[in-house]
């Protein structure tokens, strides 16, 4: 499908006690099923905000964001939402964090041990069988980030949201969780859009990468196709001539053109 | 003990020295053993020890106060009027006549029936007010202001509308311990992350399963918090409730026995009332730890 998620003419603007402020204005994109879509921009550009708008969690002051053919009206189970802080129940094993989702989506339709097995299912996917019966304190960072998409992905959602998940990690865990969502998005076909300040994160994983402009009243700069062949390599992409030059078109757009006009506003 | 002591410090350099004979195998093993056994005792003393010795402060002074005033008794007295006391908790000699298990019991009950009032009352409350901003903000005033009230100020309107001691005492105890559990649970409510709420909203839960599985677990330890600051109130008033409205329990043996004088009972009274508290108030650490969760 050509325009899975379209995004037409969002703006959104916060009341704030020194008046107006507003954080996003003209956003137009349209998302392919199955894509991976990296948003990218200095912080503050609006880029969580968008992300938030495509979730549900906020309404846009201006415009309309559609789904599927349904115009998004608020927050639901078919947006999967994998949150940067992993925001795991703490008082829920890890198995029941996931069950909560599975049982909200499923539990109309299918059996007690149907919802179990796509529980369990799900944290195979992610690789945390043998964390089922922890509690969220008793396991490392990233794995907890990993309970998250498995959250996420045990709802089969039509479209998984990513608000920086891996940023909270260090770099080899980053890497391995990378690498991992890449196998889980080709396995599942899934339409991704995930929030990334991390160049390379966002050539390596994306299809297309959409560049912001710096806030206030930021709107889409650029936006650039990755054409690299699927599965990648980290290790094979990074003498790549044309990973090479994405990641330098990124690199250019963030530090010359918006880095610029930083200084202009400032 | 002290001789472990001195085996262990002195084993090692004895052996260099002077030992005529190669040192047994056994040896090593054997102070390593008496080390683990000492470090375990000194582990126990460190914990027992201060409480004990604050104890025997106590009981010292005590004495030493009862010898320059003879009005008031001793320890040894007071505990051999204790053992007799005891040694029949529950007799029955007419109202005015009880054994002192009766008087907690009493005591207890008033407070259980009081704090449980308050606590079927204020928990509610407080999900209430934390959940809804114009219910707080209506609220707060009325709080504000009634909540330093001292306890006691309320009987006379409590023996007004009940027209008896006994739901007078229990509205006392009401009134004055349900401010903690409405506060601590408001504040609960106020605090939960917004994270948790917002993974609420992103699986679209229904207002059921958010209250079981994220409001009321995240609340839960502030709850108890408020419940133990409670219980803790409810038993600090009880005692003085019951001087004034009388009947069987703590507060009225105390002003009975002052009428008495029998100032042994009255410092066993005193004595009994911190116990019971305590108790009180390691149940509900006891339950409260059972029921937090660890934050990270």
């Amino acid at each position: 499908m050509e325009k899975f998620v379209q995004i037409e003419a969002v703006g959104q603007t916060f009341d704030t006690k020194k008046g107006k402020f507003v954080a996003l204005r003209d956003v137009d994109l349209s998302i392919r099923q199955g894509e991976f879509i990296a948003l990218i921009g200095h912080s503050g550009c609006g880029k969580s905000t968008l992300l938030n708008l495509i979730a549900g969690l906020t309404r846009p002051t201006d415009g309309a964001l559609i789904c599927d053919g349904r115009e998004i009206a608020g927050p639901g189970p078919e947006r999967g939402v994998v949150f940067q802080n992993h925001s795991l129940l703490p008082w829920l094993t890890c198995f029941d964090n996931v069950y909560l989702a599975v049982e909200r989506v499923f539990a109309a339709k299918e059996g007690k041990a149907k919802l179990k097995q796509r529980t369990h299912d799900a944290l195979a996917l992610v690789g945390l069988t043998h964390a089922e019966t922890k509690f969220p304190h008793e396991i490392s960072g990233g794995m907890k980030q990993r309970v998250g998409i498995a959250r996420a992905l045990s709802m089969q959602p039509k479209v998984l949201l990513m608000d920086e998940p891996f940023g909270a990690l260090d770099a080899l865990t980053r890497a391995k969780l990378q690498d991992e969502l890449m196998k889980i998005c080709d396995a599942t076909q899934a339409t991704v859009v995930m929030v990334t300040h991390d160049v390379d994160e966002a050539v390596l994983l994306s299809d297309r990468i959409v560049m912001m402009t710096n806030g206030p009243a930021a709107t889409i700069g650029e936006i650039l196709s990755v054409d690299l062949p699927r599965p990648r390599n980290r290790l094979a992409l990074a003498n790549d001539p044309k990973y090479i030059a994405a990641r330098a078109a990124v690199l250019e757009f963030l530090y010359e053109k918006q880095a610029h006009k930083e200084v202009l506003a400032a | 003990m002290a001789m472990n002591d001195s085996s262990v410090g002195s084993g090692p350099a004895a052996s260099v020295t002077a030992a005529p004979v190669p040192p047994s195998a056994q040896e090593p093993a054997r102070a390593a053993a008496g080390r683990r056994s000492n470090e375990a005792l000194v582990g126990v003393l460190k914990v027992v020890l201060p409480p004990l010795i604050g104890l025997a402060v106590f009981v010292g002074l005590w004495y030493l106060v009862s010898m320059t005033s003879p009005q008031l008794p001793g320890p040894a007295k007071t505990w051999a009027s204790a053992v007799q006391l005891f040694a029949d908790p529950f007799y029955q000699n007419g109202p005015n006549d009880m054994g002192i298990g009766w008087n907690i019991l009493n005591s207890l009950q008033r407070v259980g029936i009081g704090f449980g009032m308050a606590a079927l009352i204020g928990i509610p409350a407080g999900f209430l007010l934390g959940r809804f901003d114009f219910l707080n903000r209506m609220m707060s005033p009325i709080i504000s202001l009634l909540r330093p009230v001292s306890p006691l100020a309320w009987l006379p309107i409590g023996l007004l509308v009940f027209k008896a001691a006994n739901p007078a005492a229990i509205w006392v105890i009401f009134i004055s311990s349900i401010w903690p559990m409405i506060i601590n649970t408001a504040v609960g409510v106020q605090r939960i992350p917004k994270d948790y709420l917002n993974v609420a909203r992103v699986l679209d839960l229904p207002e059921w399963k958010v209250f079981t599985k994220i409001l009321f677990p995240a609340v839960l330890p502030y709850m108890l918090t408020g419940v133990r600051l409670s219980i803790g109130v409810a038993w600090l008033v009880i005692v003085a409730a019951e001087m004034l409205t009388g009947g069987v329990g703590l507060g009225f043996w105390v002003w009975d026995e002052w009428n008495n004088l029998n100032v042994e009972h009255i410092i066993i009274a005193i004595f009994v009332v911190g116990l019971v508290g305590l108790l009180l108030e390691q149940a509900l650490v006891l339950l409260a730890n059972r029921f937090s969760y660890e934050e990270k």
